[in-house]
C-alpha cells in the first residue's frame, strides 16, 4: 500500500468498527478528497458517516467538537494544515482545554487530519509544517506520521485515543518515500514499510521508530524529513541512529535518551523554521537529561526563518547535503 | 488626502447615550398580539420576516398576557419560574457583595437578564442540552443544581467540581446537561450546532439550545453556527442576547444594521425577535423553536432584546461609559417585576407573598453560602490539592507532565 491507500484502509476500518465514528471536511465525502485518502469511503458506509462540508476550517473544528461532546468521535480533514489557523481558538481554547477546565465532565476525542510540508512546489500555503503551533498547547496530542505502515498503525490509535490528537500527514510521501532529489520520484513499491496488513494494528501513540540504528551519531527527525535523513546518514558515511519519532506529543523519552547516551552526538533535522521549532524542544531536553553524555553540540537542520517559497523550495528544505554535512559536524570533535 | 484636499475619516459609531447624557428610548410600536403563531414544523424562513423585524410580546405594560403566543403555563408553573428568577438575582446579589469583600476573585451577574436562561430552559425537556454563555447561570436552577455545589466552584474551593481551573460563574454541570462555559465568547455557539448534529446523528430526541451575546455575534463562529445549522438542518436554538452593550461597546458597534434577528433569514432560517424581559413570550419562542427542532425541520435564529443592568462584570465601572439610570428607561423594564406583576394582576400572587419568597430564598442563600465556606474560602482555602494541576489534561497523565508534577511537589 501507499499512504493514501494505509490511511484509507485505516479510516475504513474505524468506520467498520465504531458506528459513533464520522468523518467530514471539505471535498473528503463524494469525491474522496483531494489527495484522494478518503476515496471510497462515502459510497461504502453512507453520507450520513463520510460527508463534504463548507469552506470552513473554523466551522468544521467547532461542529467536530461539539459533535465529540455528545458522543460521536469524529474524524475530519483539514486539507492542508496551511489552512488550519481559522479552526486554531476552537483547537487550542476549547478541544485541547474541555476536559481540564471542566474537570473531567466533559471531552471531546476528535482526530484532525492535515497534510503538511512540503517538496509538492505548493507555494507557502501548500508547504508549511506548523506542528510546533500545536505542540506548545497542553492537551493536545500530536501525532507526524512518515510511512503507510505507520500512518494507518498511528491513524487508528489516534482515532482510538481519548484526547484530541493533530494528526500530520508528509503530502510529499503519499505516493513514494522522498531522499531528497526533486528529480527523481520512487514509489513506495518494494518498500520494507508498505507492507501494511489489511487489518487493523496499532502503533501507540508516544512510541518512536528505529528507522536506522548505528552507533556514531542519533538523527532525530519526523515526516518526510526522515526518509531525507536516511539518505543523509548513508551519504555521510558514518553509523546513526535514525530516530522517527513519530509522537511529537508526547514524544518517546526512552529511545530519545537511550540512543543518545550511546552515541554522544546528535542532529535533529525539521522542515519548518528553526526558531521555536520543536527541534528547540528536543534539543533543550537532550541537554537537559543528556548532558554529560554529549561529546560534540547537538546541531539543528531545519527549515529557514522564512516563508515557504515556491520555485526554490528545495533550497528550502533540508536536503543530504546539509543533513550529512551536520552529521559530520558532530564527529568533528 | 482625498483628491480634493480634504483629509480622510472613519465613520466610528457610538453610543446612543454617554455618562452626563439623558438616555430616552422610543417606546416600543409592538404590542401582544401583533404576530400569529406560524407552524413551527412547516414554517419557512421566509414566513418569519415580520417576526424577525418585529418583536414578540406575550405581557403588556399593564401586566396582562394576551395574543396567540400567550403559552397558557398554569399558575404553579409561573411562581416556579419568578422563584428561580428571584433566587438568581438573590444569589447574584450575595455574590457580588462577597467579591466586593474579597472572598471572590470575580463576579458576573445576570441583573435585568434573569429571564433568559430559566424561561428558556424551562421550556426545554430534560434531555435537552444548554451551552450557555457566562450570562445563562440561571438554567442550573431550572437543572436542579445544589446552590452550595455552584458557591463552592465560585470560592474555587477543594469542593469546586471543576477543582479551581477557571474563574467564578465559568459553571460545568454535566448531570444538567449544561456544558462547560468557555471565556472566549461565541465559540459555543458554533459548537452547539455539533451537538445538535450529533443527536441527529444517533437519531435522539434532543435539541440544543446556545445563547451568544450582541457584541460575540460579530466573531466568525456566530457565522459558522448559522451556516453549519442551516447546512445541516441542525436541532438547535441560536439564541443572540442583545443586551446593548458588550463591557463598554454598544451594539451598535457589533452590527451595521442595528439589528440581529433578520441576520438569521439570509442563511434561511428562520428568525425572530423577542421580549427579552418578558417571561411568558420568552417561554413560548423557545418552546416553538423545540417543537420545530424536534420534528426535524430544523434550527431557528433568535434575537432576545433585552438590557443588561449590571455591570459586565465585577471589574468594570458602566457609569464609566453609559448614563447610570439608562436601565430605568428600558421600555422592556424588569423581567422579575413584570411576571411578579403578573401574577398579581391574575390573583396568583401579592407584595406579601413576594417579600415572603425573597426571604426565604435570602435566608436559603445565606445558608448555602455557610455551608460552601466549610469546604474552603478564598484567602484561605482549603484549596483542590495542587497535583489537580496536572490530572484531566489527558485521559492519562502523560509522563512529561509526571515528570513536572514530581517537581513541583519536590519528588
Amino acid at each position: 500500500m501507499n499512504m493514501i491507500q494505509s490511511l484509507n484502509s485505516a479510516l475504513d476500518i474505524m468506520l467498520d468498527r465504531d458506528p459513533d465514528v464520522i468523518i467530514f471536511g471539505e471535498d473528503v465525502g463524494y469525491f474522496g478528497g483531494v489527495f484522494r485518502t478518503t476515496d471510497g469511503l462515502q459510497s461504502k458506509h453512507g453520507d450520513h458517516r463520510v460527508f463534504d462540508t463548507p469552506l470552513s476550517e473554523g466551522g468544521i473544528a467547532a461542529t467536530a467538537f461539539g459533535m465529540g461532546l455528545n458522543g460521536l468521535r469524529p474524524i475530519v480533514e483539514i486539507q492542508f494544515a496551511d489552512y488550519i489557523f481559522p479552526a486554531y481558538d476552537q483547537i487550542v481554547n476549547e478541544m485541547a482545554k474541555i476536559r481540564h477546565r471542566s474537570g473531567g465532565e466533559f471531552w471531546s476525542p476528535v482526530t484532525l487530519r492535515t497534510p503538511a510540508g512540503g517538496g509538492i512546489r505548493g507555494g507557502h500555503h501548500h508547504s508549511q509544517s506548523p506542528e510546533s503551533q500545536f505542540t506548545h498547547t497542553p492537551g493536545l496530542k500530536v501525532v507526524y506520521c512518515s510511512t503507510p505502515y505507520n500512518a494507518k498503525g498511528l491513524l487508528i490509535s489516534s482515532v482510538e485515543s481519548n484526547d484530541p490528537v493533530i494528526f500530520f500527514e508528509p503530502k510529499r510521501c503519499y505516493r513514494g518515500p522522498f531522499y531528497g532529489d526533486p528529480h527523481k520520484v520512487p514509489t513506495w513499491a518494494d518498500h520494507p514499510e508498505a507492507e501494511v496488513p489489511e487489518g487493523e494494528y496499532r502503533i501507540p501513540l508516544g512510541q518512536a521508530r528505529m528507522a536506522l540504528e548505528g552507533s556514531e551519531c542519533t538523527v532525530i527527525s519526523w515526516g518526510a524529513m526522515v526518509h531525507v535523513c536516511e539518505q543523509a546518514i548513508k551519504d555521510s558515511g558514518f553509523s546513526c541512529d535514525l530516530i522517527d519519532l513519530q509522537t511529537l506529543v508526547p514524544w518517546d523519552k526512552e529511545t530519545v535518551v537511550g540512543s543518545i547516551e550511546k552515541t554522544g552526538r546528535c542532529v535533529i533535522v525539521h522542515e519548518a523554521p528553526k526558531t521555536s521549532g520543536f527541534g528547540a524542544e528536543m534539543s533543550a531536553s537532550i541537554q537537559e537529561r543528556c548532558f554529560y553524555h554529549l561529546e560534540s553540540p547537538i546541531v539543528r537542520v531545519t527549515g529557514w526563518d522564512t516563508p515557504f517559497p515556491h520555485t526554490t523550495e528545495w533550497d528550502y528544505m533540508p536536503g543530504p547535503t546539509r543533513i550529512a554535512a551536520a552529521i559530520a559536524q558532530t564527529q568533528e570533535d | 488626502m482625498a483628491a480634493d484636499g480634504s483629509k480622510g475619516s472613519i465613520r466610528v459609531p457610538d453610543a446612543p447615550f454617554r455618562p452626563g447624557e439623558e438616555a430616552s428610548f422610543d417606546s416600543w410600536p409592538w404590542k401582544p398580539g401583533d404576530f400569529s403563531m406560524p407552524d413551527p414544523k412547516t414554517c419557512e424562513f421566509k414566513d418569519t420576516t415580520e417576526l424577525a423585524n418585529g418583536l414578540v410580546r406575550v405581557l403588556d405594560d399593564d401586566g396582562l398576557a394576551s395574543g396567540e403566543w400567550d403559552p397558557g403555563l398554569s399558575s404553579e408553573e409561573l411562581r416556579n419560574g419568578l422563584e428561580h428568577m428571584v433566587r438568581l438575582r438573590i444569589f447574584d446579589d450575595r455574590m457580588m457583595k462577597m467579591q466586593r469583600t474579597g472572598l471572590l476573585s470575580f463576579y458576573m451577574r445576570s441583573l435585568g437578564e434573569e429571564a433568559v436562561a430559566i424561561a428558556q430552559t424551562m421550556a426545554l425537556q430534560d434531555q435537552d442540552w444548554i451551552f450557555p454563555t457566562y450570562r445563562q447561570p440561571g438554567a442550573q436552577f431550572v437543572r436542579g443544581r445544589d446552590m452550595v455545589s455552584m458557591i463552592c466552584h465560585c470560592i474555587g474551593n477543594e469542593e469546586d467540581n471543576i477543582k479551581g481551573r477557571q474563574m467564578p460563574v465559568h459553571y460545568s454541570y454535566r448531570e444538567g446537561r449544561f456544558i462547560s462555559v468557555s471565556s472566549p465568547v461565541g465559540t459555543q455557539f458554533s459548537q452547539a450546532v455539533g451537538v445538535a448534529l450529533a443527536s441527529s446523528y444517533k437519531g435522539l430526541d434532543e435539541v440544543t439550545i446556545t445563547w451568544i451575546g450582541d457584541g460575540a455575534s460579530a466573531e466568525g463562529d456566530y457565522h459558522y453556527a448559522l451556516n453549519f445549522a442551516s447546512v445541516f438542518n441542525a436541532p438547535v436554538i441560536l439564541n443572540v442576547v442583545n443586551n446593548q452593550w458588550a463591557i463598554s461597546t454598544h451594539a451598535n458597534f457589533a452590527t451595521g444594521i442595528g439589528d440581529f434577528a433578520s441576520r438569521g433569514l439570509p442563511y434561511g432560517l428562520p428568525s425572530i425577535r423577542v421580549d427579552g424581559n418578558d417571561f411568558l413570550a420568552l417561554y413560548s419562542v423557545t418552546k416553538w423553536a423545540r417543537e420545530r427542532a424536534a420534528s426535524g425541520a430544523g434550527a431557528t435564529h433568535i434575537e432576545v432584546l433585552t438590557y443588561r443592568t449590571g455591570a459586565h462584570s465585577s471589574s468594570d465601572d458602566p457609569s464609566r461609559y453609559r448614563p447610570g439610570d439608562e436601565h430605568t428607561k428600558w421600555p422592556g423594564g424588569d423581567p422579575v417585576v413584570r411576571l411578579k406583576e403578573h401574577l398579581i394582576n391574575i390573583g396568583e400572587w401579592s407584595e406579601e407573598s413576594h417579600s415572603g419568597l425573597e426571604e426565604k430564598i435570602d435566608s436559603e442563600v445565606v445558608e448555602a453560602y455557610k455551608e460552601a465556606v466549610k469546604f474552603g474560602d478564598l484567602a484561605n482555602g482549603p484549596y483542590p490539592s495542587a497535583d489537580t494541576i496536572f490530572t484531566e489534561v489527558y485521559e492519562e497523565v502523560p509522563w512529561h507532565l509526571q515528570e513536572q508534577h514530581d517537581e513541583m511537589m519536590g519528588g
